[in-house]
């Protein structure tokens, strides 16, 4: 069997695809951030929890109503988007004035309330979901076998990156949001509802989590910690790419997601630090992100 | 940062130390001085001073200096490693151990500083939280922290070959001792100078690069004084509970910490104290009856003072004040 740097290539590509998977959920996850950083100005600590409550509704529509994969797929994100439109009325709003810290610290106080709450309902062992069966099984590519659902994650997860890249670029939505970004009054002004925009945008990004949360359910173990855990990574992947740019953080998500795979195949100790020294390097020497624009 | 002005109503207030004020000071003092007397129970008081202390060290930062560290929880886990470490496997002196933790917090420090004060505001605080992040993993991996176990059934030994630390009541002094020195301490920056223009940087921190001051080497000083502390009281903790464990590191304690600031009043002296005996006091009051309830109290707890009591509680005291004397 051929060897890739003493390594059976099988095994070598194994892990890449492994990082390539978690990658996409990087890049999700840091794409939502970064549309709700870039119109309401707050850095969104809950959005680890939104994609926590995505996966638990698709496990739950599961066990107890007997609703299928590809429902929790459209009922998952309309629930946690319900969700944000509530946090957004209730909380967010009254934050806007304030220093963005403030917003930081809401939504770090709302993952802790979340995760407290699904800790109680539903403990700290992890729940499984099932593959559906249409993905079952892989697919033998001669040089490796590719499980199919994995390749679904990929291909499903930046398909909607680059679908949410093409919203916000390339349509007259997408242009209004952008105005709204950068002179909130004067798109008032035009007549345009600023303020439901920013509910539906959180919205939209609290669904975007939710998705991922659908899509990462039977290849994880689903946990009320599982989001935690993830957006601390995804917040030196936000570091690394910089806000500033939509297709920087998808990017730099499949990116950094690939690394850590890599990590894996030459070094696993390293494997759960080594986004954080990259984040480390890319400070010392691009302090403002790989795609950021300098103050 | 730029609109750091809901800051600025709360120090002002703060800065006038009358006369009355020493007196509620003295008499906060004599109260922890009687506590131990009064049946409240010692591990539990000097629990929350170091508590306490970790609370005015990071208080030191975002409340003075206007940065928000999120991963403030490293620093004082670091310590209690270090020091635990030494005590147990190396035979060291309580007291010697507890200055090398702190030392160990200070490097640290200046480490995760040097990184970043490269970036501004609500990066700063998402760069502090991922490096403290990688210090936790490094904690779970390194053979010398016992891993999910932690560090257990570390003495207290003997102060100075002297001292009896199994003794509660004189441990209890020693800690309290230490918290007074360092309340001091905090109070002693903020009034010097330099305090002054951490207060600058924060109010307006172009106007004072304009001003010609260095404004990152005041930044990173400020981030390495107040790591020094939360060392500090790092090591103090896992001499007085005798262990060192995965959640003194965990980023939930770094959330905890400013909590415990923002609840007592950020950018007060007695703030982040008041919070921290409360936070401390209500986890143990909470813990046998609400299970995993703690943490949607603490949240929520959170979610309320930024909305509505971002002063804090001292805060609004001194507000409260402030306006029935001008009245």
């Amino acid at each position: 069997m051929s060897e890739i740097f003493g390594i059976p290539i099988q095994a070598f590509l194994g892990q890449l695809l492994l990082g390539l998977v978690n990658g996409s959920f990087y890049a999700m996850l840091s794409l939502g951030l970064a549309v709700i950083f870039g119109l309401l100005g707050i850095v969104n600590f809950a959005h680890g929890a939104l994609y926590m409550i995505g996966a638990y509704v698709a496990w739950f529509s599961l066990e107890k109503f007997g609703l299928n994969y590809w429902v929790a797929l459209i009922v998952s994100p309309l629930v946690v988007g319900l969700l944000g439109v509530l946090i957004e009325r209730l909380f967010l709003k009254r934050l806007y004035k304030l220093d963005p810290l403030y917003g930081l610290l809401l939504t770090f106080g709302l993952a802790l309330i979340a995760e407290g709450v699904f800790r109680d309902q539903f403990g700290v062992s992890g729940q499984q979901y099932p593959v559906p069966d249409l993905l079952q099984g892989a697919t033998n590519l001669g040089f490796m076998v590719l499980p199919n659902y994995r390749a679904w994650v990929v291909v499903s997860c930046l398909s909607i990156c680059f679908g949410t890249w093409f919203l916000i670029e390339k349509t007259s939505l997408g242009a209004t949001l952008r105005a709204s970004t950068e002179n909130p009054q004067l798109v008032q002004a035009f007549g345009i509802n600023v303020p439901l925009m920013v509910t539906l945008t959180y919205a939209g990004g609290a669904a975007l989590a939710a998705i991922a949360g659908v899509l990462a359910a039977p290849v994880i173990q689903i946990t009320p910690l599982m989001g935690s855990n993830l957006i601390i990574v995804v917040f030196a992947v936000v570091v690394i790419g910089g806000m500033g740019s939509i297709l920087g953080s998808i990017l730099t998500g499949v990116m950094l997601g690939l690394l850590e795979g890599l990590t894996k195949v030459f070094y696993p100790e390293a494997s759960s630090i080594v986004v954080f020294v990259i984040m480390v390097i890319v400070l010392m020497v691009r302090p403002a992100g790989l795609f950021g624009k300098e103050k | 940062m730029s609109a750091s002005a809901s800051y600025s109503a709360v120090s002002a207030s703060a800065v006038t130390a009358s006369s009355q004020g020493r007196k509620l000071w003295l008499l906060g003092l004599a109260l922890l001085i009687a506590a131990p007397f009064v049946g409240i129970y010692p591990v539990f008081l000097m629990n929350a001073l170091c508590f306490a202390m970790f609370a005015c060290a990071f208080n030191l930062l975002l409340g003075y200096t206007g940065l928000l560290s999120f991963g403030h929880a490293a620093f004082m886990g670091s310590a209690a490693y270090v020091t635990g470490w030494l005590v147990r496997s190396a035979g060291w002196a309580p007291e010697v151990a507890v200055l090398a933790g702190t030392l160990a917090a200070a490097v640290l420090g200046l480490l995760v500083g040097l990184v970043g004060i490269r970036r501004q505001g609500i990066y700063f605080a998402m760069v502090t939280l991922a490096m403290a992040q990688m210090i936790y993993f490094i904690c779970l991996q390194v053979p010398y922290t016992g891993g999910e176990d932690g560090l257990q059934g570390v003495p207290r030994g003997k102060l100075l070959g002297l001292l009896p630390l199994d003794n509660d009541l004189v441990m209890y002094f020693v800690v309290l001792a230490i918290f007074v020195a360092v309340f001091l301490g905090v109070v002693r920056i903020v009034y010097s100078p330099y305090g002054q223009v951490l207060k600058a940087i924060r109010e307006n921190e172009p106007r004072a690069i304009s001003l010609g001051y260095d404004v990152d080497r005041y930044k990173l000083l400020a981030f390495v004084l107040s790591t020094t502390i939360a060392g500090l009281a790092g090591s103090v903790k896992t001499v007085v509970l005798g262990f060192a464990t995965l959640s003194d590191v965990h980023w939930s304690l770094s959330g905890e910490v400013v909590l415990m600031t923002l609840l007592g009043g950020m950018g007060t002296f007695a703030g982040p104290v008041v919070g921290a005996f409360t936070i401390i006091g209500l986890q143990n009051f909470l813990a046998d009856r609400v299970g995993s309830w703690v943490t949607v109290i603490i949240g929520a707890i959170f979610v309320f003072c930024v909305i509505a009591f971002r002063k804090g509680i001292v805060g609004e005291l001194l507000a409260w004040q402030q306006r029935r004397r001008a009245a």
